[in-house]
């Protein structure tokens, strides 16, 4: 298995034209071939509203994996922050500043400040599309508290966080696809994007097409678009432990990595802390928000030890970081004393069954722990990738620092603006996705309207083709199952919310193995229809890429800043890494040492009105 | 604290009942469309926890001993809708239905839902079924364009909450014997779908719904056998949601209350 450019298994012959003519619809040597002014490759969150926008405005065709209501957008839970102030006084500027601040200071505030001025017509547009947000007594959009959200700068916690009962992803799922239906927004369903074809124009790489993998029948289709936006999601199957589907492999942010392009703040991976104990199931953060308090096995609620002001409503990374540092210290609860107890038995069943029934029912169902009358055993949990594909403002992707790759953009959880930072607050991502996944269409559109279609090689579907003729016809010994397990243990184990240099170097060797193992490795299902065997072993090669980035750029940031947190190096470091890390691939993947074939630049981080101060709560 | 409390991870406390795996067999519904003239069964020993999930037997045949056993699923916990399937005769979420919940001295039967076409073991064609979603118009109508958030009260809201939940699983669809036998019937989950904006207050197509539901293949097909509202993963009361539908074509309304935030008195 190899998983280098395309560029090495051309087949054109001197005759041929070395760019495809082709009518939408048509079918040459087996491969499907498509054109529309713009294509969407996602429809979770950020995808939808992204094609609600361009769908009525251009030719647009949207590719994804899942069925849409299927994507993982769908999970999320506690709410989506905007300062409407319809319970108490909140400004957009009091947003600003948290997000600022709970990233640690790495975020570029031009965006934060976007993402918290445009929250506001963002909610306004859901609920105007039918979102049934909770109510207030006068029948405006309730709103509830969230970790690290704050009045005037940290005074006290504020409710800003606009919510459907615990199921807040569902209805802006369901409610941004029945506007698709409105629209008739043309879907690709189970259509895996597996490759972004780059053609050279004038010297520089242009992207012309999207190649995708059709689950039914295995049949190959090339997408040519003036626009193409990424819209795939986070990655956290490249741990164990984790609140992310088992589809949440990284293959948008995989795709663009392979071309060459940057990847940036990849070491930054949210910990949420309170995963259903062993299973990383996600307990919301509005659990706490409702009044829930941690406390360890004595029943002490540690957090005002650490955060006395905003206690159990402090960011994530500080909360989880705790966590383990309790249960490290040998106050865990259980027979094992390896988690911690989420309290909520004093909210009552009103509170539990109508504000949080979601949860209230993943503790029973998953742990047979009912959370009216006992403490739910929780521990952090893999949950939200801050780094992804670099973009402007403006979703435009980036190849460097600030050169923009005309017609190719980013939204959601795949992309890093970088709104996040090093630590994303909770709320802000389903705000991330309308806000920035509604700028991302409107920008494809508007790119679309006055660019031409960049012409497509007559081998754009090559690299595919490879990729899955190689594994269907590999007769190696290794199985997917057992690789992807390792890597998994390897990254909780290593790559957690603790990191040395020690034990990042440990999990570097174990993903390099699994690298030589994985060019060994076989499927059974040798068929053409559904063959989820193929899609998961290309899944895997995704993973391996990822998780190496992940840990050579944690490797190298040598402080300890939101997400990422260093036993080795463990304060913050703002003369040398008040920076965002930009990793690229520049060698051959499988060379032994990480360092052939990552490089690591810096970028600067757009400051407006904050200044970085310490970080407390 | 119950020490029921843990999962199954190697670092932590497991429940006394599953302390050590134990074998169970499960018997899976194969079908390859491109070398199967029919279905056949297939059994498979796997090694489980007694919290584990029907879901994670699939797994561990798949990524362990057969590769080419096929089926849908994605966020593991009852959200998305990918895993509907038939298990012992009953529909139900793999990623929801726990091992001990069933009878584990006898094998588990696992096949596709009925009523859509097979595509290959336990992947149906979902598209009929989506079909029908879409002709019931799930989308909220509304001309006005209001500044802000319309005005909604928590009573109004609360009319329309039940069927707000639905993730489109099919589990209730498929396990009705009247679509069974009548495809062209709309099916409970559309109907669910058309309830949650023929009550919400903000619409204005409940007549266009009511219509499209009043059809041969629409409400009245319902024999009210009560086996969607015991499909349902989500807790929906599916066949109350029927109920609410055919009453509120008989009335020629929804018969919503009015609004009860007016400032003034609703009567004199
Ligand atoms: C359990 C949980 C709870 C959360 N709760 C909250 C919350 O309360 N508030 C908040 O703000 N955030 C929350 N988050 C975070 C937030 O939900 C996600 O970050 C966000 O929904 C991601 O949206 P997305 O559109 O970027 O990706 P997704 O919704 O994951 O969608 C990804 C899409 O990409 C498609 N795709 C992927 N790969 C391919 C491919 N190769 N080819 C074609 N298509 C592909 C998939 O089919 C899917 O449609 C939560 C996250 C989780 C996991
Ligand atoms: S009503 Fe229930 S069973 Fe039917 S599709 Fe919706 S969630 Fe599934
Ligand atoms: S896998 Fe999502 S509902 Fe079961």
């Amino acid at each position: 298995m190899s998983t280098e450019s395309p560029s090495k298994k051309s087949t054109a012959k001197a005759v041929e034209p070395e760019y495809l003519e082709f009518e939408d619809g048509a079918v040459i040597d087996g491969v499907h071939y498509h054109r529309h002014d713009v294509v969407i490759v996602g429809a979770g969150g950020a995808g939808m509203r992204a094609a609600i926008e361009a769908g009525p405005k251009a030719n647009t065709a949207v590719i994804t994996k899942l069925y849409p209501t299927r994507s993982h957008t769908g999970a999320a839970q506690g709410g989506m922050a905007a300062a409407l102030a319809n319970v108490e006084e909140d400004n957009w500027e009091w947003h600003t500043f948290d997000t600022v601040k709970g990233g640690d200071y790495l975020v570029d505030q031009d965006a934060a400040e976007i993402l918290a001025k445009e929250a506001i017509d963002a909610i306004y547009d859901l609920e105007n599309m039918g979102l049934p947000f909770n109510r207030t007594p006068e029948g405006k959009i309730d709103q509830r508290r969230f970790g690290g959200h704050t009045r005037d700068h940290g005074k006290a916690p504020v409710r800003r966080a606009c919510y459907a009962a615990d199921r807040t992803g569902h209805m802006i799922l369901q409610t941004l696809f029945q506007n698709c239906v409105k629209l008739g927004v043309n879907f690709f369903n189970e259509y895996y994007a597996l490759d972004i074809v780059m053609t050279k124009v004038k010297g520089k790489d242009r992207p012309s097409a999207v190649v995708a993998y059709e689950l039914a029948t295995g049949e190959i289709h090339v997408f040519q678009a003036k626009s193409i936006i990424f819209a795939t999601g986070g990655f956290g199957k490249i741990y164990k432990t984790t609140s992310n589907a088992h589809t949440l492999t990284g293959d948008g942010v995989g795709i663009i990595w392979r071309k060459g392009l940057p990847l940036e703040d990849m070491e930054f991976f949210q910990f949420h802390p309170t995963g259903l104990a062993g299973l990383g199931i996600l307990l919301t953060e509005g659990a706490r928000g409702e009044g829930a308090i941690l406390r360890n096995a004595s029943g002490e609620r540690f957090m005002e030890r650490y955060a006395p002001t905003i206690k159990d409503l402090a960011p994530r990374d500080i909360i989880s970081r705790c966590m383990v540092q309790e249960v490290a210290e040998g106050r865990g609860a259980g027979p094992l004393k390896d988690y911690v107890l989420l309290d909520c038995t004093h909210l009552g069943a009103e509170v539990l069954e109508t504000k949080l029934p979601d949860i209230t029912e993943f503790a029973r169902t998953y742990l047979g722990v009912d959370p009216v009358v006992e403490p739910v055993p929780v521990m952090p949990t893999a949950h939200y990738a801050m780094g992804g594909i670099p973009t402007n403002i403006k979703a435009e992707v980036l190849s460097d620092n600030d050169t923009v790759v005309p017609g190719l953009y980013a939204a959601g959880e795949c992309a890093c603006v970088s709104v996040h930072g090093s630590n994303r607050l909770g709320t802000n991502s389903l705000l991330d996705i309308n806000v920035f996944g509604k700028r991302a269409g409107n920008y494809a559109v508007e790119y679309a309207k006055t660019a031409e279609f960049v012409p497509v090689p007559v081998n754009a579907a090559s690299f595919v083709q490879g990729l899955v003729e190689e594994l269907r016809d590999s007769n190696g010994t290794e199985r997917i199952g057992a690789l992807r397990k390792e890597l998994q243990e390897q990254m909780d184990l290593n790559a957690q919310v603790f990191r040395t240099d020690e034990s990042l170097a440990k999990v570097t060797e174990t993903i390099h193995t699994l690298r030589g193992r994985y060019k060994n490795v076989s499927i059974q299902d040798k068929g053409r229809r559904f063959n989820t065997d193929l899609l998961e072993a290309i899944e895997l090669g995704f993973l391996l890429d990822l998780a190496e980035v992940v840990v050579y750029s944690a490797r190298n940031r040598q402080e300890s800043r939101g997400g990422h947190q260093r036993d080795d190096y463990p304060t913050r470091d703002d003369a040398h890494y008040m920076k965002h890390t930009m990793a690229y691939l520049t060698g051959d993947p499988h060379s032994a040492d990480a360092s052939d074939h990552i490089s690591l630049d810096w970028k600067p981080v757009v400051i407006t009105n904050y200044q970085p101060m310490e970080r407390k709560y | 604290m119950s020490d029921v409390a843990v999962a199954r991870d190697s670092s932590s406390a497991m429940p006394e009942a599953s302390i050590e795996p134990f074998t169970v067999t499960l018997i899976i519904r194969r079908f390859d469309p491109e070398v199967d003239a029919e279905p056949h069964w297939q059994d498979f020993d796997v090694k489980m926890y007694a919290t584990d999930r029907v879901l994670d037997a699939l797994h561990q045949v798949k990524w362990e001993q057969d590769g080419t056993l096929s089926f849908r699923r994605s966020c593991a916990h009852g959200v998305c809708g990918s895993d509907a399937m038939r298990i012992n005769g009953r529909n139900r979420l793999a990623c929801k239905t726990l091992i001990k919940d069933l009878d584990i001295t006898k094998p588990i039967y696992i096949e596709a839902i009925k009523g859509l076409p097979l595509e290959k073991d336990l992947i149906v064609d979902m598209e009929p079924f989506f079909e029908s979603y879409r002709a019931i118009q799930p989308f909220l109508i509304a001309s006005d364009k209001p500044e802000k958030e319309r005005i909604q009260s928590v009573a109004q809201r609360a009319v329309f909450d039940d069927t707000t939940k639905c993730i489109l699983c099919a589990a209730c669809t498929s396990s009705c014997p009247v679509f069974w036998t009548d495809g062209q019937y709309f099916g409970p989950a559309a109907i669910v779908n058309a309830h949650r904006f023929i009550f919400d207050s903000r619409d204005e197509g409940s007549q266009v719904r009511l219509d499209i539901l009043n059809d041969k293949e629409g409400v009245w097909r319902c024999r009210t056998t009560f086996n969607c509202t015991e499909a349902c993963p989500r807790g929906i009361e599916v066949t109350k949601a029927i109920s609410d539908v055919k009453a509120a074509i008989l009335r020629g309304n929804p018969g919503l209350p009015p609004s009860d935030l007016t400032l003034t008195p609703v009567s004199a």
